[in-house]
């Protein structure tokens, strides 16, 4: 006798529902083949083909089916699982019968769309097919268990996602913690003079909010910190934040900035990391000045008090009362409680020395983009003037596209913003400088709201754009302070050399160079680029694979400012939707020990990664706390007596499926 | 286990005449990463060998050792465990339990007198859709010039090895 005919439930009335998916299924695989066939496989009663089974009229199919056949079973075969496995359980509960009592077959993502050979990929679905009827007849009535969600939220990384996303939150009444790496908030967007297409200043858009998040009662503020930790799942997430120490007090400092005028070293002589090493601090700084928050800190690579113990600390004395300076400070380990967690670590840019012909950290004049952006800033190491590091104002300078973009050698994909960061240089050198500018692209990237217009205007305003890829950059003129470009024009169709003053790079986006320790540490997944992976690139652009972990802003994919406040904007409604729902739902595919099989041999207890299996001495058997079991099931495939048992995942259902997908009707 | 268990309901899967004989794979992929993988193959519309029956587990760690046997007796020329990368298991380490598993089940599998490279473990993680083709593309053609598992003369199975050595 074959195990598929002993259901735990009597005979089961199975019904099973072929979805053409348009031509996505139909187009490769005979679905009313598949249909005839499955009206014959055992216990099954009704059997249908139609069109998309996922609209309403598809589910209502389900539900009425239920109750004019007494259906006790449902086998839907469409597209993965884990896009619409929810909406047929659904439907199976809205005819009538528990959820669970339902399987859900795979023949579009894993046939109809990866086969050509239309009988195979048929024969395939076929099988398919019977291994779920197989397993359906032994499904059993399942509860979601219920999780409560803990009202409060983590942010991770403080540019301009994690601030928008924060005070979306707080301004609901949420509390947050935003935990930044660096001594500010701001990231990026906080580097930059005019922001493209509207060429508003950034500060001024940027400024009131970092200031709102410092001030708002709802968010706690850590920068300088990072999260070392990351325990729990949906709902109940603890988290572990080091607090690096900036031997400043924070709550005690008012950001007078006293200090540093005070401090021994009369001139800023150390490289300033906020310039990208084109200004100068001291010890004792503060990244920029309307860094948030206010609070300076001291950097003990440089500080002579760290370094020999012997500093006069005229630093501590123009403190004075206040106290503020702390030598002996040390770091901080902070344990927080959250229920949703959005992580909002931004990007990094694109290392041009690994393209060794455009000269970057051999050519004096040859700049980053990012380090142009801190030279056209007023408030940058130049006072907004773009000049040489030898102070010469550039009577032309180049600009080179897609630097590490859309290169086989570096990255593949287009970083999306430097076509227009590069326009937006463009224009703010030759606003300052009177330059001749030329743009050196492959195409032209401007497919966002007034791009194409900005991109037009700066044309006007005389830029010169130079269709081709810069094959070398080379030093001439009598001190070889000039530098030439080279590039085949592509619209002339011969060779150029252009010489110039200064060269930009614009270099494009990449992933955080931690994003992969990052990404272990919130147990999600990265794109094969390395940016973190969103649950769906349509349906589910915020959502992870983890429940309860939302992405914003460029850590999911180079994005510019408007995309990444919209995508912060719907990762802190989806934590909303999660919080104010109070509770979550789990999956009850739990681990449960069956007592009287249990030989109590241990072997189980240490391999829960959960510590949920404990041993109860008086009965000398194992048990299972179903609310730390996350349903793994490894505890399940070591049992040597077979008494543990996970739901939806019973040994019986799995041997079903293996007897189905192997057994030829 | 019977003789005739390895021998039973073989075929062709396309239905054609005996000396179309396709290889039957049964693979077990994890939900997190591999099984995510295959549909990430599917969407992308990537074509692999139809030889590839996935069933699908929560966790690599959940693939019982006698899944994988009880596959070999019902007519599986091959089995596929597909779990994430070491380090990346949603559960943090069940993709280790599933390795050590893996490597006895492989020394079963020699005593038993079934060639090791039907058993495959990979670590496919969610992004990899190409690899999930690869991979799949690359065991079936393996398997193929294998042969089908049990086979009743031994001297056919000798050619076949050094066919294909
Ligand atoms: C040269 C240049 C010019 C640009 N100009 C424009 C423009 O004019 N207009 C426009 O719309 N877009 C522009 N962009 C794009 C813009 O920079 C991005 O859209 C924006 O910065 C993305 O914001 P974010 O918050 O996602 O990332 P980021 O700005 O990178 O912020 C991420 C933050 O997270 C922090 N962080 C990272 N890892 C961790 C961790 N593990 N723990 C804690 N904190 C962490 C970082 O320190 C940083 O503060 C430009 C980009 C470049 C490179
Ligand atoms: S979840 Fe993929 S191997 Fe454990």
């Amino acid at each position: 006798m074959s195990m598929r005919d002993v259901s735990p439930n009597g005979t089961p009335r199975i019904g099973v529902y072929i979805c053409h998916c348009g031509t996505n299924i139909a187009g490769t695989v005979d679905v009313h083949a598949l249909r005839e066939y499955a009206a014959r496989l055992p216990h099954v009663v009704v059997a249908r083909d139609y069109k998309y089974m996922c609209s309403d009229p598809g589910q209502a199919l389900i539900r009425e089916d239920i109750r004019a056949h007494n259906l006790t079973r449902i086998v839907v075969a469409s597209c993965s699982p884990l896009l619409h496995e929810h909406t047929f359980r659904k439907a199976t509960a809205e005819g009538g019968l528990n959820p669970f009592y339902f399987q859900m077959v795979n023949i579009r993502e894993h046939a109809s769309w990866v086969h050509e050979d239309k009988e195979a990929a048929t024969e395939k679905a076929k099988d398919l097919i019977r291994a779920a009827v197989f397993r359906v007849t032994l499904h059993r009535p399942l509860e979601r268990r219920q999780v409560p969600i803990h009202p409060d939220v983590l942010v991770v990384g403080g540019g301009i996602a994690g601030i928008h996303a924060a005070l979306t939150l707080a301004n609901a009444g949420k509390h947050v913690y935003l935990v930044e790496r660096e001594p500010t908030i701001g990231g990026h967007m906080a580097k930059f003079d005019k922001t493209f297409p509207t060429l508003d200043c950034a500060a001024c858009i940027l400024t009131p909010k970092m200031t709102a998040v410092k001030a708002h009662p709802n968010i706690t503020l850590w920068t300088y910190s990072e999260v070392v930790r990351v325990d729990g799942y949906v709902g109940n997430y603890k988290v572990t934040v080091k607090r690096k120490p900036r031997y400043v007090k924070e709550d005690v400092c008012v950001g007078c900035l006293e200090c540093i005028e005070a401090c021994v070293y009369k001139d800023a002589r150390f490289p300033d990391e906020f310039n990208l090493g084109l200004g100068k601090r001291k010890p004792i700084y503060i990244p920029f000045p309307q860094a948030t928050p206010q609070v300076v800190l001291i950097d003990p690579e440089t500080c002579i008090e760290f370094k020999s113990g012997r500093c006069k600390k005229t630093c501590v004395e123009a403190c004075g009362e206040r106290r503020a300076i702390d030598f002996n400070q040390k770091e901080e380990i902070k344990e927080i409680q959250v229920g949703t967690i959005i992580l909002a670590t931004g990007f990094k840019t694109f290392d041009p020395r690994r393209i060794p012909y455009y000269g970057y950290g051999v050519y004096p004049n040859v700049y980053t983009a990012l380090e142009v952006e801190r030279l056209v800033n007023s408030a940058g190491p130049t006072g907004g003037e773009v000049v040489l590091r030898n102070g010469r104002k550039p009577e032309s300078v180049a600009i080179i596209h897609c630097v590490g973009s859309r290169d086989e050698n570096t990255n593949r994909y287009c970083s999306r913003v430097c076509c227009m960061y590069a326009i937006k240089l463009a224009h703010l050198i030759k606003e300052r400088t009177g330059a001749e500018v030329y743009n050196f692209y492959i195409d032209i990237r401007a497919p966002g709201k007034a791009f194409e217009e900005f991109y037009n205007r700066v044309q006007e305003e005389g830029v010169h754009f130079i269709r081709g890829k810069v094959a070398d950059i080379y030093p001439s003129g009598a001190e070889g302070d000039q530098l030439v470009v080279q590039v085949e024009d592509t619209l002339l169709g011969k060779v150029r050399k252009i010489p110039v003053d200064m060269v930009v790079l614009a270099v494009g986006l990449e992933p955080q160079p931690d994003a992969e320790e990052v990404r272990r540490m919130f147990n999600i997944s990265c794109s094969s680029e390395g940016f973190f992976l969103e649950r769906h690139p349509k349906l589910a652009p915020v959502n992870t694979f983890t429940d309860g972990i939302f992405l914003a802003g460029a850590c999911q994919g180079p994005k510019d400012i408007p995309d990444t406040v919209a995508q912060a904007g719907a990762a802190a409604a989806e934590a909303l939707a999660l919080i104010d729902a109070g509770y979550v739902e789990l999956e009850p595919n739990t681990a449960y020990v069956v007592e009287e099989a249990c030989s109590g041999c241990k072997t189980c207890i240490p391999l829960c990664p959960y510590n949920a299996i404990s041993f109860l001495e008086e009965k000398k058997k194992a048990t299972i706390n179903e609310v730390l079991c996350k349903g793994c099931g490894a505890c399940v495939a070591a049992c040597p007596s077979a008494s543990i048992k996970q739901n939806l995942f019973e040994d019986e259902m799995i041997f079903a499926e293996i007897e189905g997908v192997l057994a030829h009707a | 286990m019977p003789e005739e268990a390895f021998g039973h309901q073989r075929g062709s899967t396309s239905g054609a005449g005996s000396d179309s004989w396709q290889p039957r794979i049964v693979a077990f992929f994890c939900n997190w990463c591999t099984y995510t993988a295959a549909d990430l193959a599917g969407t992308s519309r990537m074509k692999y060998a139809p030889n590839v029956r996935v069933i699908r587990v929560m966790c690599s760690g959940r693939v019982d050792p006698q899944f994988v046997l009880d596959a070999f007796a019902r007519g599986a020329d091959g089995v596929l465990i597909g779990g994430c990368h070491p380090g990346d298991c949603h559960y943090m380490e069940g993709n280790y339990k599933c390795l050590r598993r893996f490597l006895l089940l492989r020394r079963v599998m020699k005593e038993l007198g079934i060639e090791e490279e039907r058993l495959r473990l990979e670590w496919i993680s969610a992004s990899e859709g190409e690899k999930v083709r690869a991979v799949i593309n690359e065991m079936t053609e393996v398997i193929r010039r294998l042969g089908p598992l049990h086979r009743e003369v031994p001297a056919e199975r000798e050619a076949v090895e050094v066919a294909a050595s």
